[in-house]
């Protein structure tokens, strides 16, 4: 147990930073807005991915995983926030991949999980419905009819859910909205009768999607586990997520920062760089501390979810809390420091603002987090 | 079983047959054990413990045994003290001269000094105290003024201190004095060792709004100290003082690892949170989740410096951290109490009532003693960041 990565997560954190910054800069997720990709992501630069092993990174053995673990995905996640990358990766391989690897039957599995891993499929799932995600509230209803099951709802802001393959929907079909029992996982085609979805632009020039379900005739092979005690898994590969969009968002965070440092020293007012000022040195090195602070909150939820230990939830909660309002800070001092220039769409700074802000609502922000650890902590 | 294996299990044996089980439950800051000539012990644990562990060598285990320590390396070190928390061993003694002065002067002293302090250091019977800050000299430490004139044989030291934690208790100080006033600022100083016992001395304790605190005022008139006394050369104590702060952050960890000597925030917040509804909730939430934050930098700091990367960076936040963390902590309990959060001494209050209340006060020293918050960001701004001055 070390909070610090082996030379094998080393290895894929060195040689994602080098491919990232040939293939994938920044410049190329601008190339995309301006465009208008419909698709958001480049599907030639995924493949390219793919071939890396990164979506196999934490698959289990038998279908080809890397062995890496969350840490080495998680360093891989970093570097994807520093360059603002488009990639299904989340939405395919942690949260569709993993809900698969735990839940899933052998069949589910031996389809889906070799071609996530190839890269060859798209999964997204479809669990927020309200502004603020929590996962509790799910109202989204499946019942049996008739010998089958039958799906009636809409979901928000499913990742990727435009592109998707499959959809892995999470549907309530026990209890009331608010308790965790009740809550089944379904796989369904978008292309079935009464799936409708469209497309959502977010501000940081991806999509995600709304999906409308209609009555949607389902059977018992599209249920992924066992029907009404789907939260557990839920949670568990949730808090995976929450995980590696905290190390995206600490990548956002320290490319943002260290372009906002260098800004610092080279800009001249006052016949001085502005950096030799101590109002805006007090405000960088208080930025810093934090930054610190959460590489050890991020180490130590990656570490808990490669080893499943108990701590697991708690440390995705702190890790998640800390890095969604510490994107908000450090890239609303970022736009700040730079002046004029930093609300001018030519700055790259611009798009890490706006890309920070969607990580920061992923899986909870801030409130929802300490919230969650409160509980945790028996709060 | 590797040699380290081996001398895990054997200090571990070591351990359980020589810490008594009241040695092992978590300490409060009554019950520190301060070494020195004045050395007392609350019950007969205290005292077997103590004389155990010196005895063993293991109050500077990793110093040469020549010079009274344990004579273990790094890994072997961290061994004893990974064992020790595992098994929930309370520090036998608190002492600032083996883990500040000592170090220092296994690098910088001569023969004669380390022969003269070292060993008695290392038995627990000598208590130092620091003499660094001034009436005029707190962040601005080098403009400090306290004179040592040359005469034969001895210095003759004139001048104040302050801010000189136990210097009531001690036996010897550690200080920096003028001892070239033409000299650029950092330039004239020397590191310099005092018998508190010397003519000349007069030791003051301060009272801060907190009330009683173990600060003093120390006052030194004509004081005369033998010149080889200097640790160092003679106007170069600017150089040893910075390499001593150096051995700071390990020593003040020491009173975190050895048990936290402050109340458990969670359990002492319990009874005032009932009812307090969702906004204490979150604030309370977000005082924990710092101190998880801080507690598992503290422990990725650890790895990185057994790995031999660069700690630098991630070092430099930690007292920053501690210390804000600490007075934010007891002013949100205090907040938390309402008006029973208001008295120190006043019956009718509980015992944690009237801590949180004093803590609060007291706490509000953290931030400003060994560095204030605004030098530690300062050094962050320049030294981790290379911002420019």
């Amino acid at each position: 147990m070390t909070l610090l990565l082996d030379d094998e997560q080393r290895m894929l954190r060195d040689s994602a930073q080098q491919f990232l910054a040939t293939r994938s800069p920044v410049s190329a997720l601008r190339a995309l807005r301006d465009r208008g990709d419909e698709r958001g992501y480049d599907p030639e630069i995924w493949r390219e991915m793919a071939d890396l092993g990164w979506p196999a990174a934490v698959l289990p053995a038998e279908f080809g995983g890397l062995g890496v673990g969350y840490k080495g995905l998680g360093a891989v996640f970093e570097q994807v926030g520093r360059t603002l990358a488009a990639t299904p990766l989340l939405s395919t391989v942690v949260l569709a991949g993993g809900l698969l690897a735990e839940a899933g039957s052998a069949s589910q599995r031996d389809l889906w999980l070799p071609k996530i891993g190839a890269g060859e499929a798209l999964l997204a799932l479809a669990i927020d419905e309200a502004p603020r995600h929590d996962p509790t509230q799910v109202t989204l209803r499946a019942w049996r009819e008739a010998g089958h099951w039958r799906l009636d709802g809409q979901k928000e802001f499913v990742l990727d859910g435009h592109v998707a393959d499959r959809l892995i929907v999470v549907a309530r079909s026990a209890d009331a909205p608010g308790h965790r029992n009740g809550l089944s996982l379904f796989l369904v085609d978008p292309a079935a009768a009464g799936v409708q979805i469209e497309r959502t632009w977010l501000v940081d020039s991806r999509h995600a999607a709304r999906v409308r379900l209609a009555r949607v005739q389902l059977d018992d092979a599209a249920l992924i586990g066992a029907p009404d005690l789907a939260f557990d898994a839920l949670d568990c590969v949730l808090d995976r997520a929450r995980a590696c969009v905290a190390a995206e968002l600490l990548g956002v965070i320290t490319e943002a920062f260290g372009r906002t440092v260098s800004y610092l020293k080279e800009r001249v007012q006052f016949d001085v760089p502005i950096g030799s000022f101590q109002a805006l040195q007090h405000r960088a090195a208080r930025l810093y501390v934090e930054i610190e602070l959460l590489r050890s909150c991020l180490a130590a939820a990656l570490e808990a979810a490669d080893a499943g230990a108990d701590g697991a939830a708690a440390l995705a909660s702190l890790a998640k809390a800390r890095a969604s309002d510490l994107g908000e800070r450090t890239l609303n001092e970022a736009v700040q420091m730079h002046g004029g220039v930093g609300v001018t769409d030519v700055l790259d700074i611009g798009l890490f603002l706006k890309r920070a802000r969607v990580l920061q609502q992923a899986f909870g922000d801030g409130t929802f987090h300490r919230d969650r650890y409160a509980s945790l902590r028996g709060l | 079983m590797s040699g380290i294996d081996e001398f895990r299990a054997e200090v571990r044996r070591w351990l359980e047959a020589n810490c008594p089980a009241s040695m092992r439950t978590p300490i409060t800051n009554e019950e520190m054990v301060w070494g020195g000539s004045r050395v007392s012990f609350q019950n007969e644990d205290q005292r077997i413990w103590f004389e155990r562990m010196r005895d063993r060598g293991w109050f500077a285990p990793d110093w040469p045994s020549a010079c009274g320590g344990g004579g273990l390396g790094p890994r072997e070190q961290r061994v004893l003290e990974q064992e020790m928390l595992a098994l929930g061993c309370r520090l036998p003694q608190y002492n600032l001269g083996i883990w500040m002065l000592g170090p220092v002067l296994l690098e910088f002293g001569t023969a004669a000094q380390k022969s003269e302090h070292l060993p008695r250091m290392a038995r627990g019977e000598v208590r130092w105290c620091q003499g660094f800050s001034e009436p005029n000299a707190g962040s601005d430490l080098a403009s400090l003024r306290t004179a040592a004139v040359r005469d034969g044989d001895d210095f003759v030291v004139s001048g104040q201190k302050t801010w000189t934690s136990d210097g009531d208790k001690a036996d010897w100080m550690y200080a920096l004095v003028r001892t070239d006033p033409q000299a650029k600022k950092q330039q004239g100083i020397s590191f310099i060792m005092v018998d508190m016992k010397s003519p000349g001395v007069t030791v003051r304790p301060i009272e801060l709004i907190s009330g009683k605190s173990g600060f003093c005022e120390v006052f030194f008139d004509g004081v005369r100290v033998p010149a080889k006394n200097v640790v160092g050369d003679i106007n170069q104590g600017w150089g040893v003082a910075k390499r001593l702060l150096e051995h700071e952050r390990a020593a003040m960890s020491k009173f975190t690892e050895g048990g936290a000597p402050s109340l458990d925030a969670l359990v002492v917040a319990a009874p005032y949170l009932a009812g307090g509804g969702p906004v204490w909730r979150d604030r309370m939430a977000a005082a924990l989740m710092d101190q998880h934050a801080f507690s598992l930098t503290a422990r990725r700091l650890q790895e990185m410096a057994l790995a031999r990367e660069d700690v630098a960076g991630p070092g430099s936040i930690m007292k920053l951290v501690q210390s804000e963390q600490e007075s934010a902590k007891y002013e949100l309990l205090q907040q938390l109490m309402g008006h029973r959060g208001l008295s120190m001494e006043g019956e009718g209050f509980t015992a944690d009532e009237r801590a949180v209340c004093r803590l609060w006060l007291y706490t509000k020293s953290y931030t400003i003693a060994g560095g204030a918050s605004e030098i530690q960001l300062n050094l962050i701004a320049r030294r981790v960041l290379g911002l420019p001055a």
